[in-house]
């Protein structure tokens, strides 16, 4: 084939090929066609959505501070000291979420990569995938129902061991101060959260170790290194970037919820590190999925805006993760 | 609905046929007579088959379960006709019913003032009816495995006090004195509210205020007042998050309660379980409310009432209509619907405890509910 394609250099030579209509014109031209379209299809979506965000929030962003004391569940607030709380339990929520999800994933992604025997590794890798499809309402009434009796021991633990109790006494409030029963906390929402996000994490990262250039491995394994040095100089150097494009994937994801949150959460709107008290934070998306029903006049324009916030804060995650990877792109698994 | 459209104009005249037919249907005439007439599609005795087409209806999501059996049951004696309701919320409810998106409304507070002035608008000219369908008693509810009697006794002032966070243990003298005969454990009491906005917190905090104002200071609130407390989204977030611990305590809409234990309610000098015959006995008691008129039969529920055998707290939700209706076909079916309704037979399907456990509403309040539905017109 590539012989064939390439044009004669040599015009007296006898032409080796076909004279007449190039084939595959039309369809070169169709598909071009077809996938800009798509491309510029996406960005128009993107650009509709981001208007009509900022269009139906305006009012709100507009609106003097007194306008909202109408607004019942805002509870008195204008819309800035509304929204910082729901901003911060939304950014609080998907940390947990990421330091429990981004080091068992790159477990379980090391795992199938490097040491599960292959068949093991495959279904391994379908199971996680699976996890994947189970919708976000199951998340949460597997939340309600398992997770919350589960770790309701734990963080009664967590509260009243001696360590906290010193700490309480001597120091002042720690993060596991004052558990209270059910364990409908934010703890308990990053972990849910952490579960969902686990398999977006792991595909992708698994994907990335398994990229590694056979070369740099037996090098290293050569050089006398065991299989833990060798995946610690050769796998996880070689997969950074992948790992940190797969933690903004699962972030994106997290930042979004909307169910799971809502059905485990006791919300609260206050900006505190009470990681086991009821009541104290809420995320911006299950606010919204929580008044929207309810809302009418102002308060919808304040959860639209509010809605806004949570795009221009993922567009802002996405942008630095995009800005990380091509810094590192020598790294990246296309070379 | 392989009916002509011509038929279909019969429909307006034979309203108030209809509406007699069902009532003295209901009223004990023997409820097979309706059925009977709709196998032979004809006129002879079930007017109903007459009708045909589709309405839709949206709002308060606290009358979900009660118009899912009133659908059931309508669809029954109507099966031309495909009602359909959207647990939207009361607000959602109304904006819908007033910009035209559906023919009628679910809603837990009544109109203001601004919303009825926009009705007339789209009822063609007409009024906006407002119909008080569904009365539901709520449920102070309490998750105390160790205890083993029915109910637990609290004055008005104790369930404010311990909703306010005044009173934080099982075994305190103000709960224990009212329940010499129940072992209460020393366990925190766990206050659980609605964490959206609800028409059951209103309804609830309405309760707190007109019976213990000086305890529960917060007013009649959609919203729960106090921050740092459990709570859960929705009527199933509230059950969810009071099961899911020993010592919560909460509201619900009575039929919900499950296996959790309820409150006697202290009203004058007993203790009042909630029961539908209760609850009902409420609107007798209570006098109508100021805007009221033959058409809009709202209510202001005497939540302090001290009469005997009176559940106090309880929400009443309204259906909402329009006086006036475009098509003739519209005006014939949100009636029947409505009139099906009212009705003992829908009534009493809504307060079947596993359909919405509902507290049926009186003959007396039958009667102006019926005359409000006959005045149901088509425009022009």
């Amino acid at each position: 084939m590539a012989v064939a394609e390439s044009p004669p250099s040599d015009p007296e030579a006898p032409p080796k090929v076909r004279v007449g209509r190039t084939p595959g014109r039309l369809g070169n031209r169709v598909f071009q066609g077809i996938s800009t379209a798509s491309g510029i299809f996406i960005l128009i979506i993107l650009a509709a959505v981001a208007i009509f965000l900022l269009v139906r929030a305006w009012p709100a962003l507009i609106a003097a501070p007194s306008a909202f004391e109408d607004v019942g569940f805002m509870l008195g607030r204008d819309l800035w000291s509304w929204v910082w709380p729901l901003l911060f339990g939304t950014a609080i929520s998907s940390v947990i979420a990421l330091v429990v999800a981004v080091p068992l994933s790159i477990g379980i992604g090391l795992f199938i990569s490097h040491y599960a025997p292959r068949r093991l590794a495959q279904g391994l890798g379908y199971l996680i995938d699976l996890l994947a499809a189970i919708p976000s309402v199951i998340f949460g009434l597997w939340g309600i129902q398992w997770l919350q009796p589960l770790v309701s021991p734990l963080f009664t633990w967590l509260s009243t061991n001696g360590a906290t109790a010193w700490l309480e006494e001597n120091v002042g409030p720690t993060i596991f101060t004052g558990y209270q029963a059910p364990a409908r906390n934010i703890l308990t929402a990053g972990l849910v959260l952490a579960i969902m996000i686990l398999p977006i994490i792991t595909a992708t990262v698994r994907e990335v170790f398994l990229q590694t250039p056979r070369l740099h491995e037996e090098a290293s394994l050569a050089l006398g290194a065991t299989r833990w040095e060798m995946i610690r100089q050769a796998v996880l150097p070689f997969g950074r970037s992948g790992v940190i494009s797969a933690t903004m994937l699962g972030l994106g994801r997290a930042l979004g919820e909307t169910m799971a949150v809502l059905m485990v959460l006791s919300p609260g709107y206050l900006i505190n590190f009470y990681l086991l008290q009821p009541g104290q934070h809420q995320s911006i998306a299950a606010n919204i999925a929580s008044h929207f029903p309810e809302a009418s006049g102002l308060g919808v324009d304040a959860l639209i805006a509010s809605g806004l916030i949570l795009f221009i804060m993922t567009f802002g995650v996405n942008l630095i993760a995009r800005w990380i990877i091509s810094r590192r792109a020598e790294f990246s698994g296309a070379n | 609905m392989k009916l002509a459209p011509s038929r279909r104009l019969a429909g307006i005249s034979v309203i108030s046929a209809l509406a007699l037919t069902l009532a003295a249907c209901g009223g004990g005439d023997g409820d097979d007579t309706s059925t009977d007439g709709d196998t032979g599609g004809d006129n002879g005795g079930g007017a109903t088959s007459d009708l045909s087409g589709s309405i839709a209806g949206s709002g308060a999501s606290s009358q979900e379960n009660a118009v899912g059996g009133w659908i059931a049951g309508f669809t029954e004696a109507n099966p031309g006709v495909t009602v359909s309701y959207d647990p939207t919320g009361s607000g959602t409810g109304r904006e819908q019913f007033l910009n035209g998106t559906v023919l009628f409304a679910g809603s837990d507070a009544a109109m203001s003032e601004e919303e009825l002035a926009s009705g007339v608008d789209r009822c063609y000219g007409g009024e906006v009816i407002e119909l008080p369908l569904y009365v539901s008693p709520i449920a102070v509810i309490y998750n105390l495995p160790s205890v083993e009697a029915e109910n637990i006794n609290m004055d008005p002032a104790t369930i404010a006090g311990v909703f306010a966070g005044e009173i934080t243990n099982w075994n305190d003298p103000a709960i224990a004195d009212a329940n010499p005969d129940v072992e209460l454990p020393d366990l925190p009491i766990v206050p659980v509210n609605r964490s959206d906005e609800s028409g059951t917190t209103e309804n609830f905090t309405e309760y707190l205020t007109a019976t213990a104002a000086d305890v529960w200071t917060h007013g009649p609130v959609e919203t729960w007042p106090i921050s740092g407390t459990q709570s859960g989204a929705q009527t199933s977030g509230m059950i969810d998050t009071v099961s899911g611990a020993e010592g919560t305590i909460g509201y619900a809409d009575a039929s919900r309660a499950g296996d959790l234990g309820t409150v006697a309610v202290g009203v004058g000098e007993e203790y009042v379980p909630f029961s539908p015959e209760a609850a009902a006995q409420i609107l007798d008691v209570s006098p109508a409310a100021a805007d009221a008129t033959d058409l809009r039969l709202t209510i202001d529920l005497a939540r302090d009432t001290t009469e005997a055998g009176t559940y106090p707290i309880v929400l009443v939700s309204y259906s909402i209509a329009c006086s006036v209706y475009e098509t003739e076909e519209d005006a014939a079916n949100v009636a029947a619907y409505l009139t099906y309704v009212a009705s003992p037979e829908g009534q009493d399907r809504a307060a079947q405890p596993d359909v919405a456990g509902s507290a049926p509403i009186s003959d007396d309040l039958r009667e102006r509910v019926t005359a409000a539905l006959d005045q149901i017109t088509v425009a022009g």
